[in-house]
C-alpha cells in the first residue's frame, strides 16, 4: 500500500490539450499511470496521448470510472475545475497550477465541505509538483526517476526541495513510499497534518521525512499532531534560515509575516516535538538513515 | 478575520504585545460574509456609544466589502476616529491585494508605482522571476521557492553570504535563463555566482544554454558554479561542457554551495586589486 495512489488507480487529467499538460501526460503514462481521460470543455472527441478527451468531468467519470485526477488549469479557471471535479466524484484531485487567487481557494474549500465526509474529495496542492507512489503511479510534474520505492514518506511545501530530499535518499539506497506536495500557497486542499496522518496510517511507511519552509502555521500544526498522536519518527528541515521578515519568497505563502513563522522558531517547535530537524538541506537524507 | 482595538493610533502589533486585552477579532466565514450581529458586537466592545453603532456597522461593512470584492489581503484603518459631530471617519487607510487575483483587477494593477520598489525586483517580475534583494555577495539562480532558500541557507552555512533569493519558476527558457543571469550581475555586489537547478518540469539543457548565451554575450571574471540534476541532466552536462567556458560543475548542493564560497574566497585578492586601481 501507499497513500493515494497506485498503478491501478484510474486517472483524468484536467486541461490535457494545454502544451505542459500533453508533455507531463506522456510521461506520466510512460512511467505506468493509469491515465484514462482528459478533460477539456469544447474539444470531447479529440485523443491526447492516446487518451479520450471529455467536455466535463461526469463525462470522463461515467465513461471510466475515474477516480483521481491532475488539475492543469491555469489560475483564472483552476478553482472552478477543482470544484468540478469534487461533484463529479473524483476521490482524490491534485492541482498543479500556481497562481490561483486566495479568495478562490476559500471558495473551493467551503464548496467541499457540502459533501460528506465519506464522499469528500482529497486535495493536494494547489501550487505543488504532485504525488507519486515510486514504481506505481505518480500524478504530477516531478522527474519520477529519482525515487526508489521503499519506505519513506515524503511530505513537502516545495516541489523541487522534494526532490532534492528524493535524490539524497536515493543516492543512499533508500526509497519512498508515496511523496505528496501539499504546495506552496496560503491556502491549500491538505495540510502536513493531514497527510501524516495517513503516513502513520499506512504499512508500507515507517519514516516521514517532512520538508517546510517559512510563513504559516502548518509546521506548528503538525508538530503538535506529531508530539500527540504518531508513532513513527518524523525527520523535518525547514527552508528560509536566512529568508528576510515581511519578504515574500517566491511562493505566495513562504512569508513571514506572525510570532513562529520563521524557520528558526519552526524547527525550535519540531524539536520540541520530538522531531529530529536536519540543520542543513543537504543532510535530509543522512539524517533520515541515521533513524532507519 | 477582522480584529479591532480601541487604542489607535499606534501599530496593533505593539498593542497586541502591550494591551492584548483590548483587542477585539472576530472571525469570517467567507461563504456567507460579515454578518452584522458581528460587526454590531465589534462596535460594543469596543464602547463606541450606542447611537453611533449604526455607523460603525456601517464603516466595517465597507471594509469587508472593498476587502472581498478587490481581492484584497488586508484592509487596515488606523486610526478610526469620532468626530466632535460625532462622524465616524477613517483618517488614514492601507491596502494590501493579492498578487495572484489583480488579473480581475486591472484598475488597481495600474495604481502600481514601480518607484516605490528596489528595480531589480520590479525588473525581475517583468520578466517572469522571482527575486528578493538581499546584502550578501554571492547571486544566486535557481528553479523554485523551496530549493531557492535551501540554495541561500547552504551559502551560509557553507560560510558565504547570499546576495538575493531568486526563482526562475517552471518551464524556463534558455532566454528566461539568460535574463536571470544579466539580473543577478547587474547587482554590483555579486562576486560570484551559483546556479542550482534541480528540473521536473524545467528542463537542464534549456537552462545550460541560457547560461552559455549569457556568458557567451557578455563573459564576466566572476566564478560561475552550475549543479544541474533531473529533466535532460545529461544533456544539459553536455552543453556546458563543451562550450570551452571556465564554469565550475558541482554534483549536490553541498557541493556547489561549498565551491561556489571557496572560489568566491579565492577570488577575493583580485577583486580587491581590480577595486583598488579602478
Amino acid at each position: 500500500m501507499s497513500i493515494f495512489i497506485d498503478e491501478k488507480t484510474k486517472v483524468i487529467v484536467q486541461g490535457i490539450t494545454g502544451r505542459m499538460a500533453r508533455f507531463h501526460t506522456k510521461e506520466m503514462i510512460e512511467y505506468g499511470t493509469n491515465v484514462v481521460a482528459g478533460v477539456t470543455p469544447g474539444k470531447s472527441g479529440e485523443i491526447v496521448e492516446g487518451v479520450p478527451v471529455f467536455d466535463t468531468v461526469k463525462d470522463a467519470v461515467d465513461a471510466t470510472g475515474a477516480e483521481a485526477s491532475l488539475v492543469f488549469v491555469p489560475p483564472p479557471f483552476a478553482a472552478d475545475s477543482i470544484m468540478e471535479a469534487a461533484d463529479a466524484g473524483i476521490k482524490y484531485c491534485v492541482s498543479i497550477t500556481d497562481g490561483i487567487p486566495a479568495q478562490d481557494m476559500m471558495r473551493v474549500k467551503r464548496y467541499m465541505k457540502r459533501y460528506r465526509q465519506e464522499n469528500r474529495m482529497v486535495l493536494t496542492g494547489p501550487n505543488c509538483a504532485g504525488t507519486i507512489s515510486p514504481g506505481k503511479s505518480f500524478l504530477g510534474i516531478m522527474p519520477p526517476h529519482i525515487y526508489k520505492k521503499g519506505s519513506v514518506g515524503i511530505v513537502g511545501r516545495s516541489g523541487t526541495l522534494g526532490y532534492e530530499a528524493a535524490s539524497q535518499l536515493a543516492s543512499l539506497d533508500i526509497g519512498v513510499s508515496t511523496s505528496v506536495g501539499i504546495g506552496g500557497d496560503p491556502i491549500n486542499g491538505s495540510s502536513f497534518r493531514d497527510i501524516l496522518e495517513l503516513f502513520e496510517n499506512d504499512p508500507e511507511t515507517s519514516i516521514i521525512a517532512l520538508i517546510g519552509e517559512i510563513g504559516g502555521p502548518q509546521e506548528a500544526e503538525a508538530a503538535e499532531y506529531i508530539r500527540d498522536h504518531m508513532t513513527k519518527p518524523v525527520v523535518a528541515y525547514v527552508a528560509g534560515l536566512t529568508a528576510p521578515k515581511g519578504r515574500t519568497m517566491g511562493h505566495a505563502g513562504a512569508i513571514i509575516s506572525a510570532f513562529g513563522e520563521s524557520a528558526s522558531e519552526k524547527v525550535e517547535i519540531l524539536s520540541a516535538a520530538g522531531v529530529t530537524v536536519a540543520e542543513h538541506p543537504s543532510v535530509i537524507g543522512e539524517t533520515i538513515a541515521n533513524l532507519m | 478575520m477582522i480584529v479591532a482595538s480601541s487604542e489607535g493610533g499606534t501599530e496593533i502589533e505593539e498593542i497586541s504585545a502591550n494591551k492584548p486585552d483590548s483587542i477585539v477579532r472576530a472571525s469570517i466565514d467567507p461563504a456567507v460574509g460579515l454578518v452584522e450581529f458581528q460587526a454590531r458586537e465589534i462596535a460594543f466592545k469596543l464602547g463606541i456609544e450606542p447611537t453611533l453603532t449604526q455607523h460603525m456597522v456601517r464603516t466595517l461593512m465597507g471594509c469587508f466589502n472593498a476587502f472581498r470584492d478587490l481581492d484584497a489581503t488586508m484592509v487596515e484603518i488606523n486610526p478610526l476616529v469620532i468626530t466632535t459631530d460625532k462622524q465616524v471617519m477613517a483618517l488614514d487607510a492601507k491596502m494590501t491585494f493579492d498578487d495572484n487575483a489583480l488579473f480581475r483587477h486591472p484598475k488597481i494593477s495600474e495604481l502600481r508605482d514601480k518607484s516605490q520598489e528596489d528595480p531589480r525586483e520590479s525588473n525581475a517580475a517583468d520578466r517572469g522571476l522571482s527575486y528578493v534583494g538581499l546584502d550578501g555577495n554571492i547571486g544566486c539562480i535557481v528553479n523554485g521557492a523551496g530549493l531557492a532558500m535551501a540554495t541561500m541557507d547552504t551559502i551560509k552555512l557553507s560560510g558565504g553570504e547570499p546576495a538575493n533569493f531568486l526563482d526562475i519558476g517552471g518551464g524556463a527558457t534558455p532566454e528566461r535563463v539568460a535574463k536571470a543571469f544579466r539580473l543577478v550581475r547587474s547587482d554590483q555586489k555579486v562576486e560570484a555566482i551559483l546556479v542550482n537547478i534541480f528540473a521536473g518540469i524545467n528542463r537542464c539543457d534549456w537552462v545550460a544554454e541560457g547560461v552559455v548565451q549569457a556568458l557567451k554575450d557578455d563573459p564576466i571574471d566572476i566564478p560561475v558554479i552550475v549543479r544541474l540534476s533531473g529533466t535532460n541532466v545529461e544533456e544539459g552536462q553536455r552543453i556546458l561542457a563543451g562550450s570551452g567556458l571556465p564554469i565550475i560543475r558541482a554534483a549536490t548542493l553541498k557541493e556547489a554551495a561549498d565551491r561556489a564560497v571557496s572560489a568566491w574566497k579565492a577570488d577575493q585578492p583580485t577583486i580587491t586589486k581590480l577595486k583598488a586601481i579602478s
